[in-house]
């Protein structure tokens, strides 16, 4: 068994409004420090792979055909045993 | 005319597009649940407005996969028209009939409200039609109705006179370049975020929402 951790966040090219309130908000708390905030979503996914290799291309193929729309977002994933 | 108007769950807008099109254009609709698929050979697919699958992952992203849409891309394939409302719209982006996504409002807002649709070109071959100042006034309702596509793809978009409105007179999410709705390269496949079916009552006089119907069932 396998778990994969699959984050997903919007491409830099498209406006993220959720980051950039939460940005003016870190601001007003006056934490200047932060350049920017991206706004992004957290997958889990149980896998039952024979092996990584195997796990890592059953994620690529769930991101590729449901949990990521590539127009307009990106993802990294890591898979642990589980 | 024989129209199908697809339900998928959650999906809150299939009643009221099926009504018009049997009260305005006499038409025979037939209501779809998504997990059937249909043989009839319909003029008219419309995939109506609502939240299919409550949203969930990203607005129209579950709904490609329901069975129904196997009979839609038939449905395309025998050159039929296919018309997407709001979730519909967001719904045809996702699937990859038409270009480029639908996002969150720029002000994270959900919006309702009546806006103003204009032409964007004369070359599209459903809106350019209208009158060069002609101004519709059809409402919003929703929270993921920022079009976004790279501006390769906008450009494309404009050259082939592929946009089917712009909003007129205010711009309600944030869409780039203003695009309230796209088609295909044969304008067979429409989609457009504003609610048509909501203007078409000759009792409060809100009718711009037919002459958005004529073009699209006429085109």
């Amino acid at each position: 068994m396998f778990i994969a951790r699959i984050n997903v966040t919007l491409k830099e090219s498209v406006l993220d409004p959720q980051g950039s309130t939460v940005k003016s908000t870190l601001h007003e708390l006056g934490e200047n420090s932060v350049q920017d905030v991206r706004v992004g979503k957290y997958i889990e996914v149980k896998l039952d792979s024979p092996d990584l290799e195997t796990a890592q291309k059953t994620v690529t193929s769930l991101c590729e055909k449901l949990l990521v729309n590539h127009v307009i977002e990106t993802y990294r994933s890591e898979i642990i045993p589980g | 005319m024989k129209a199908a108007v697809i339900t998928f769950p959650g999906s809150n807008c299939d009643s009221d597009i099926a009504r018009v099109l049997s009260d305005f254009y006499s038409a025979k609709v037939d209501r779809v649940w998504h997990k059937d698929q249909f043989s009839e050979k319909y003029d008219l697919v419309i995939l109506p407005g609502g939240f299919s699958y409550g949203d969930y992952l990203r607005s129209g992203a579950m709904a490609p996969f329901s069975p129904v849409m196997k009979s839609v891309k038939e449905h395309t394939d025998r050159g039929g028209k296919l018309f997407g409302i709001c979730n519909g719209f967001q719904i045809l982006a996702e699937a990859g009939y038409l270009p480029g996504a639908l996002i969150r409002n720029r002000n994270l807002k959900y919006v309702c409200k009546t806006v103003g649709l204009k032409k964007a070109s004369d070359s599209n071959k459903i809106s350019g039609k209208l009158g060069k100042d002609q101004v519709l006034r059809v409402p919003v309702a929703h929270g993921d109705g920022c079009y976004f596509a790279s501006e390769d793809i906008r450009k494309q978009l404009k050259d082939e006179g592929r946009i089917l409105f712009l909003y007129a007179d205010e711009n309600p999410n944030g869409s780039l370049d203003n695009i309230a709705g796209i088609c295909s390269p044969d304008f067979k496949v429409s989609g457009m975020m504003p609610h048509p079916e909501r203007a078409m009552n000759p009792i409060t006089g809100e009718m711009d929402g037919k002459t958005v119907l004529d073009l699209v069932i006429g085109a």
